[in-house]
């Protein structure tokens, strides 16, 4: 190899090999058709009948056993799927890609509906740390309590839960809507880049620590507000949101929104200027 | 990641040895290096209880060194004397195992600090637990392996606190084992479940102030901490206030005397804990499906929020 300490930046470059360089073979790109019909598949969805209901006792299985039955079902057109004795367990729920209406008759633990996309889903019950993870599209509603980490990571649907939540409740979120009935805890909205948190009660310290952007709506007490979050004025268009979403969330339809907090970040911590032109047309 | 459960029964006496095994055996996922139980069973009050060990489970994944079964006598037959000599009378002696032993001994004192000290003078030499209701069994293995070991499954009781451990900070070693004892303490016990990140600092401190450390297990300085703050006239619920702030790192752990038991969560709420409360049990575990174990039923459960502190009476 040449000395690199001496010759040009041009010729550094291709010294190192990195223009002489054959590649073979063909990459996985992959190029869409709208006129080839295989395009409008999504792997792993089934086209269900919320008409065609079924009940599946849970008790005696594992999770990937219950899971799989559930996937089992599905492909066999059922749309309404009851879910007894799940007793806490793990990660049921998992991967559900398409429209389909899901009960849960008792409490699911860590990870439950996670990674999901389109069902709509009532667990009348608790559920234990990161619910609906990574959710797409569909909305989850929790009749009782929810562990930390609620709603992690999602990029849409709506996440309701009608009891209390635990600490940093849609941390890293990017789109998508959470409601939260009672008080939630602390770092809620932590480092959360879009989509709405709506708290009905209090809500523990640093509220919306490090958010990039989206927006908190709080009914109740704050415990402290995080890095960079800041309040910003509650405007009409804002209530007449609340109103909507609470209603159709089925949630504290009398609360006052007028007298809700809205937090949002304040931006001095990240370099909005280096954004790209689109990355900044999505952020106004 | 290690798994903690405890549950407390008001006003009434149940079976914690086989309802602990059954929530702790749900956790064993979160690991099983070592499990281990503190029961406070149904006892008359008069004698203490002292659980001690004269040596180490070298089996099992040990990381402990090879010691011929003939030290251990050496060792139970040292005790012996150094208990004779306090004037402490054997009054029942139980050998589970060639290094684990459980004696029942009619002693007068109120400060078990000079008799620990001269106890575990002698090299190799652990007590485990000291107490009149108190009992801290722990081994390698999982809930159910150390449950069978012992007989543990037929202890009746008023409540009681258990850890699966995932050895992280320390050896997978008895000695590292949780619950640990509140020494010099009657009946007080604690396991742990995270990481802290002052321990050094705070068992330098402690150390200094005459406080004894059995392991290198950071999950030990809460007993020790605890148990500092109560020899000089805190409550145990103030003492657990006061290491929220005097404990660093991410913590959830519980704390049991004779006739209370106490759950603590850091501030940052990082670790787990399932919460379910009412009139007469109240049982809580790093996961749901640990109070599933005894509640199958559908029950409202929540999760405590940062900082937070409660201390339950029998």
């Amino acid at each position: 190899m040449a000395n690199l300490k001496t010759v040009s930046k041009k010729s550094k470059a291709q010294s190192m090999g990195m223009h002489t360089e054959v590649l073979t073979g063909r990459t996985q790109q992959k190029f869409f058709n709208p006129d080839e019909a295989e395009n409008f598949y999504y792997f792993g969805t089934y086209d269900v009948d919320f008409n065609k209901r079924t009940e599946l006792d849970v008790k005696d299985m594992t999770a990937p056993e219950a899971n799989k039955e559930i996937d089992n079902l599905m492909s066999q057109g059922y749309g309404t799927i009851v879910i007894k004795n799940p007793q806490g367990k793990h990660s049921l729920g998992v991967g559900i890609l398409n429209k389909l209406n899901l009960i849960f008759e008792g409490s699911l633990g860590y990870f439950g509906m996670g990674s999901c996309d389109g069902p709509i889903v009532r667990i009348n019950g608790r559920v234990g740390w990161s619910c609906a993870e990574n959710l797409m599209a569909g909305k989850v509603v929790i009749e009782k309590n929810a562990g930390s980490c609620f709603g992690a990571a999602i990029r849409g649907g709506d996440l309701i839960c009608k009891g209390s939540v635990g600490a940093r409740t849609g941390i890293d979120m990017k789109g998508g809507t959470i409601i939260i009935g009672g008080d939630a805890g602390a770092f809620t909205g932590f480092m959360m880049q879009r989509g709405r948190i709506i708290i009905l009660g209090d809500v523990g310290i640093n509220l919306g620590d490090s958010m990039y952007d989206g927006t908190i709506f709080v009914g109740g007490e704050i415990g402290s507000y995080g890095s960079d979050a800041v309040d910003s004025e509650l405007t009409p268009s804002d209530q007449d949101w609340l109103k909507r979403k609470l209603k159709v969330a089925e949630i504290g339809e009398n609360f006052d929104v007028s007298k809700m907090k809205k937090i949002v970040a304040g931006k001095k911590l990240w370099n909005y200027d280096n954004l790209e032109p689109t990355e900044k047309k999505g952020a106004i | 990641m290690c798994g903690i459960a405890g549950l407390i029964h008001r006003g009434k006496s149940s079976n914690v040895g086989s309802e602990l095994q059954g929530m702790l055996q749900a956790l064993k996922h979160r690991g099983e290096d070592s499990t281990g139980y503190a029961l406070y069973g149904d006892t008359d009050g008069k004698n203490f209880i002292m659980r001690f060990k004269v040596g180490e489970n070298v089996g099992e994944g040990s990381s402990s060194v090879m010691e011929d079964v003939s030290v251990y006598d050496e060792r139970k037959k040292i005790v012996d004397e150094t208990l004779a000599e306090m004037g402490a009378k054997i009054v029942k002696e139980e050998r589970t195992l060639p290094y684990s032993l459980r004696y029942e001994i009619d002693y007068d004192t109120k400060d078990l600090l000079d008799f620990s000290q001269r106890i575990e003078s002698i090299p190799g030499v652990e007590i485990l637990s000291m107490g009149k209701s108190l009992e801290v069994i722990k081994d390698l293995g999982n809930a159910k392996m150390v449950c069978d070991r012992y007989s543990l499954d037929k202890v009746v009781g008023t409540h009681a606190i258990g850890h699966a451990r995932m050895a992280t900070e320390s050896g997978v070693d008895i000695k590292s084992a949780h619950p640990f004892w509140g020494y010099p303490f009657s009946d007080v016990s604690v396991v742990h479940n995270g990481q802290l990140t002052n321990y050094w600092n705070n068992r330098r401190v402690l150390e200094n102030k005459g406080m004894r450390f059995m392991s290198e297990c950071d999950s030990e300085l809460i007993a020790v901490y605890i148990a500092e703050k109560m020899r000089h006239g805190a409550t145990l619920e103030e003492g657990m206030k006061e290491s929220l702030t005097g404990l660093d790192g991410v913590f959830t752990y519980f704390v049991a005397t004779k006739d209370s038991l106490g759950m603590a969560k850091d501030t940052m709420a990082a670790k787990p804990l399932v919460l379910y409360e009412s009139d007469d049990l109240v049982a809580m575990g790093s996961e749901e499906i640990a109070i599933r174990s005894v509640l199958p039923q559908e029950i409202d459960t929540y999760d405590p929020f940062d900082g937070e502190v409660k201390v339950w009476q029998i």
